[in-house]
C-alpha cells in the first residue's frame, strides 16, 4: 500500500473526483499558484493538470467563495471550495450558515446543494489564534450541513470522495498537522460512508471518543496505559454531523467509561454533545463519571510553550483515564 | 414592441392586484401568518426585467420578492400558498413570503440576508459559464445590500471573471427606515459599477420599458462574454418596509409624488393613447386578474397546513 501524508491523500481524493466527474470544480484562495505551495499541500499539481477553468484561484472574498459554492452547486455543479484557515470561515459564515444549510429546507425538498467547503485547521504551527481555533462545534450546530474532520490519510481520502459526491453541503476539516506524515492509504477509488465513526482500537477498560489530529495523541496514550494493564478502546467519530450515535453508546455500553479527547477549546466544544448523549442514552452503564479532555477556554496562543501548553497531550488523557479507572 | 409593451402592462397590473389582495388579507386578524413585505409602486423593475429573459435565465431574489417570482412565471396559486403557510405552497409551507423558491422557473434563491443573494448569484453564473449555456442571471438587490461586504466581494469577483450576471440595485430610496442619504455617501449606487471594471447604468425604475431595454443590453454582454452589468433602477416603495411598518418616516407628500409617477398608470396611459389597447380591454384584464387572484386565494384558503412532523423533512436529501 502506498505511504503518503493527509495532504497527499486528499490531493488523490480531489484529482480522482475530477477525472471522474466533470461538474467538480475547485475554488479557493491560492488553490492553483500559492503562497504555501509545496507537494504536501492537497491541491498541488491541480492546476496543471485540469486547467484554469477547473482550478479558480480566488481573490481574497471568502463570502463571494463560498456563494460561488452555493450558486454553482444549486445549477447542478459540484464545487470544492477552500477556506484557507479555520478562523476564516467567519468571514464565509453566512453563506454557510444562512444559505449553503438552509435553502434546500427552504425549498421544501426542491433544490439540492451538493457542495464541499474545505477547511484547513489546527493549531501547532506558531500562527496564533487567527490562524488556528478550532470552529467545528459551530457548524455541528446548523442542521442541513454535515461535518468530517478525519484523522488519517486513508479515512481523508475516502471521505472527501463521499463528501464530493453527497448531494448535501459537506464541511471538510482538515488538520494541518496531519499534513505532514505519511501513512497507508488504499490506491484508486473508494469511499467511506459519512456518518459512520471507526474503532481504530479495540479496548475493555474505557472508550477514548477523538477525532481528526488529536487520534494520534489517544494512541499514545492508549500504549502507555496498556502498558499499566488499561485497555483502552479508541472510537474516532470521523463524522460530528451526522454524529454515529450508535457507536458512541454501544462502545459506552461496552466499557462503562467515556472520556472525550479534542483540540478544541471545552466551552461548548462538541465534547459536550458526546458526554450528553453517554448521559441520555448510556447512563446505567457508565461506572465513573465522563470526563473530557481539551484545550482551556482561551485563544490559541503565540509563544512555543505557551502554545503547546493549549494543545491537549497524551499525559492529560492518560491522566483523564486514570482518574475513572480504578 | 407593442405585444412586449402589453406584456409589461399586464404582468405589472398582476403583481399589483396580486399585492393588494395580500394587503387587504393582512388586516384580517390571522389570516396570514408571519411578515408579509410587498413591492407596491416598484412593479416596472419586476416585469421589466423579466420581460428581457428567458425561461432559463436564473434569477436570485430577496425580501420583496413578489414581483420578481410572478413576472418570472411562478405559479400564483402555490405562490399564495406559500405565503398562507399551507402544504401546497411552492416550499410546502418551510419558506413563507420571505424566502420562496421556484426552480421550476430557475427562481432558484430568495433570501432575506440583506445582500446575501449576490455572492449566490457569482455562483449561478458561474455555472451558467462554466456549462456554457446561452443563459444569464439576475440578482435583484436593494440600495441597502449596496451597503453590504458581499456587494463589494461579489461584483469584483464577477467582473474579473466576466460572469453573465445582471446586478439589478432596486434602489426604492429607503434602506429600512434610511434614506439613501443617510446610509451612503454616494447619489447613485451605479456609479460603484466602475470601480468594479463593469459598466453602471442609472433608469428610471418606474419605467418598465427603459428597465426592459438597458436588461436587454446587460443580457446581451452577458451572452457575448462581456461580463457583468449593474443597473441601478430608481423607483420607490409606496408601502412600508413590511407591512407591519407605519411608515412615520415616510413624508406624506413624499409617498403623494411618487403615486403620481405609477409605473402602471404610465404605461397604461401610453398604451391608450398608442391604440393599443382600449378601455374595454383594460376591464377585461382586470376581470381576468380578479379571476386568477380570487383562484389563488381560494386555493390557499382551502389547502391543508402542514403536518408538525413534517418540519423534520426536507433538510437533507
Amino acid at each position: 500500500m502506498q505511504q503518503i501524508t493527509m495532504g497527499q491523500a486528499i490531493q488523490q481524493a480531489l484529482a480522482e473526483e475530477m477525472r471522474r466527474d466533470d461538474s467538480v470544480f475547485l475554488a479557493g484562495e491560492g488553490i492553483g499558484v500559492g503562497i504555501h505551495e509545496s507537494p504536501v499541500m492537497p491541491t498541488f499539481g491541480l492546476l496543471r493538470e485540469f486547467g484554469p477553468a477547473r482550478v479558480k484561484d480566488t481573490p481574497v472574498s471568502e463570502a463571494a467563495i463560498a456563494g460561488l459554492a452555493v450558486g454553482a452547486s444549486v445549477m447542478g455543479l459540484r464545487p470544492v471550495v477552500e477556506v484557507m484557515f479555520n478562523p476564516f470561515f467567519t468571514l464565509a459564515s453566512d453563506q454557510i450558515v444562512n444559505h449553503a444549510a438552509k435553502l434546500r429546507y427552504l425549498s421544501g425538498g426542491k433544490s439540492s446543494f451538493p457542495l464541499v467547503v474545505r477547511v484547513k485547521t489546527g493549531a501547532g504551527f506558531g500562527a496564533g489564534c487567527q490562524h488556528s481555533h478550532n470552529l467545528e462545534a459551530w457548524v455541528a450546530h446548523c442542521p442541513g450541513l454535515k461535518v468530517v474532520m478525519p484523522g488519517t490519510a486513508a479515512d481523508a481520502k475516502g471521505l472527501l470522495k463521499a463528501a464530493i459526491r453527497d448531494d448535501n453541503p459537506v464541511i471538510f476539516i482538515e488538520d494541518m498537522g496531519l499534513f505532514f506524515f505519511p501513512s497507508p492509504v488504499p490506491e484508486g477509488d473508494y469511499t467511506i460512508p459519512i456518518g459512520v465513526a471507526d474503532i481504530k482500537k479495540p479496548g475493555r477498560d474505557v472508550t477514548v471518543v477523538t477525532w481528526s489530529k488529536m487520534l494520534g495523541v489517544a494512541f499514545k496514550a492508549a500504549a502507555a496505559l496498556g502498558q499499566e494493564g488499561i485497555d483502552v478502546e479508541i472510537l474516532d467519530l470521523r463524522t460530528l454531523l451526522p454524529l454515529d450515535k450508535e457507536a458512541v453508546i454501544k462502545s459506552v455500553q461496552k466499557t462503562g467509561r467515556l472520556v472525550v479527547l479534542h483540540e478544541a477549546t471545552r466551552t461548548g466544544g462538541f465534547g459536550g454533545e458526546v458526554a450528553a448523549l453517554a448521559a441520555e442514552e448510556a447512563f446505567s452503564y457508565l461506572k465513573a463519571p465522563v470526563k473530557r479532555v481539551t484545550a482551556p477556554d482561551i485563544p490559541v496562543p503565540f509563544s512555543p510553550p505557551l502554545e503547546k501548553f493549549y494543545i491537549p497531550n497524551e499525559n492529560q488523557l492518560i491522566e483523564a483515564v486514570k482518574s475513572i479507572v480504578v | 414592441m407593442d405585444q412586449k409593451k402589453l406584456m409589461l402592462y399586464q404582468n405589472m397590473l398582476f403583481i399589483r392586484r396580486f399585492e393588494e389582495k395580500l394587503t387587504e388579507l393582512c388586516k384580517i386578524e390571522g389570516k396570514l401568518p408571519g411578515m408579509v413585505i410587498l413591492c407596491t409602486g416598484q412593479e416596472a423593475v419586476a416585469a421589466g426585467v423579466c420581460g428581457a429573459l428567458e425561461k432559463e435565465d436564473v434569477i436570485i431574489s430577496n425580501h420583496r420578492s413578489h414581483g420578481h417570482l410572478l413576472a418570472k412565471g411562478a405559479d400564483a396559486n402555490a405562490l399564495m400558498a406559500e405565503i398562507f403557510g399551507k402544504v401546497t405552497g411552492c416550499n410546502k409551507g418551510k419558506s413563507g413570503t420571505l424566502h420562496i423558491a421556484a426552480p421550476e422557473v430557475n427562481a432558484l434563491c430568495t433570501t432575506t440576508v440583506v445582500g446575501g443573494g449576490i455572492p449566490i448569484a457569482v455562483g449561478t453564473a458561474f455555472a451558467q459559464q462554466y456549462k456554457k449555456s446561452e443563459s444569464v442571471t439576475v440578482c435583484f438587490f436593494g440600495d441597502g445590500s449596496a451597503d453590504e461586504g458581499s456587494f463589494h466581494e461579489s461584483l469584483n469577483m464577477a467582473a474579473l471573471w466576466d460572469l453573465p450576471v445582471i446586478f439589478v440595485c432596486e434602489n426604492n430610496v429607503y434602506s429600512g427606515a434610511q434614506r439613501m442619504e443617510e446610509h451612503t455617501k454616494v447619489k447613485d449606487i451605479a456609479t460603484r459599477a466602475q470601480g468594479y471594471g463593469m459598466p453602471g447604468v442609472v433608469v428610471d425604475g418606474n419605467d418598465a420599458e427603459a428597465v426592459l431595454k438597458a436588461t436587454e443590453e446587460a443580457r446581451r454582454r452577458c451572452l457575448a462574454g462581456e461580463g457583468p452589468t449593474l443597473i441601478e433602477c430608481k423607483t420607490y416603495r409606496w408601502r412600508g418596509h413590511g407591512e407591519a411598518d407605519h411608515q412615520a418616516y415616510q413624508p406624506k407628500d413624499e409617498i403623494a409624488m411618487w403615486m403620481e409617477r405609477c409605473p402602471i398608470k404610465k404605461i397604461e396611459k401610453e398604451l391608450l393613447s398608442e391604440g393599443v389597447i382600449t378601455r374595454e380591454d383594460i376591464t377585461a384584464l382586470e376581470d381576468s386578474i380578479t379571476i386568477i387572484v380570487e383562484d389563488a386565494v381560494r386555493f390557499a384558503e382551502e389547502s391543508p397546513l402542514p403536518d408538525p412532523l413534517e418540519a423534520l423533512d426536507d433538510v437533507y436529501i
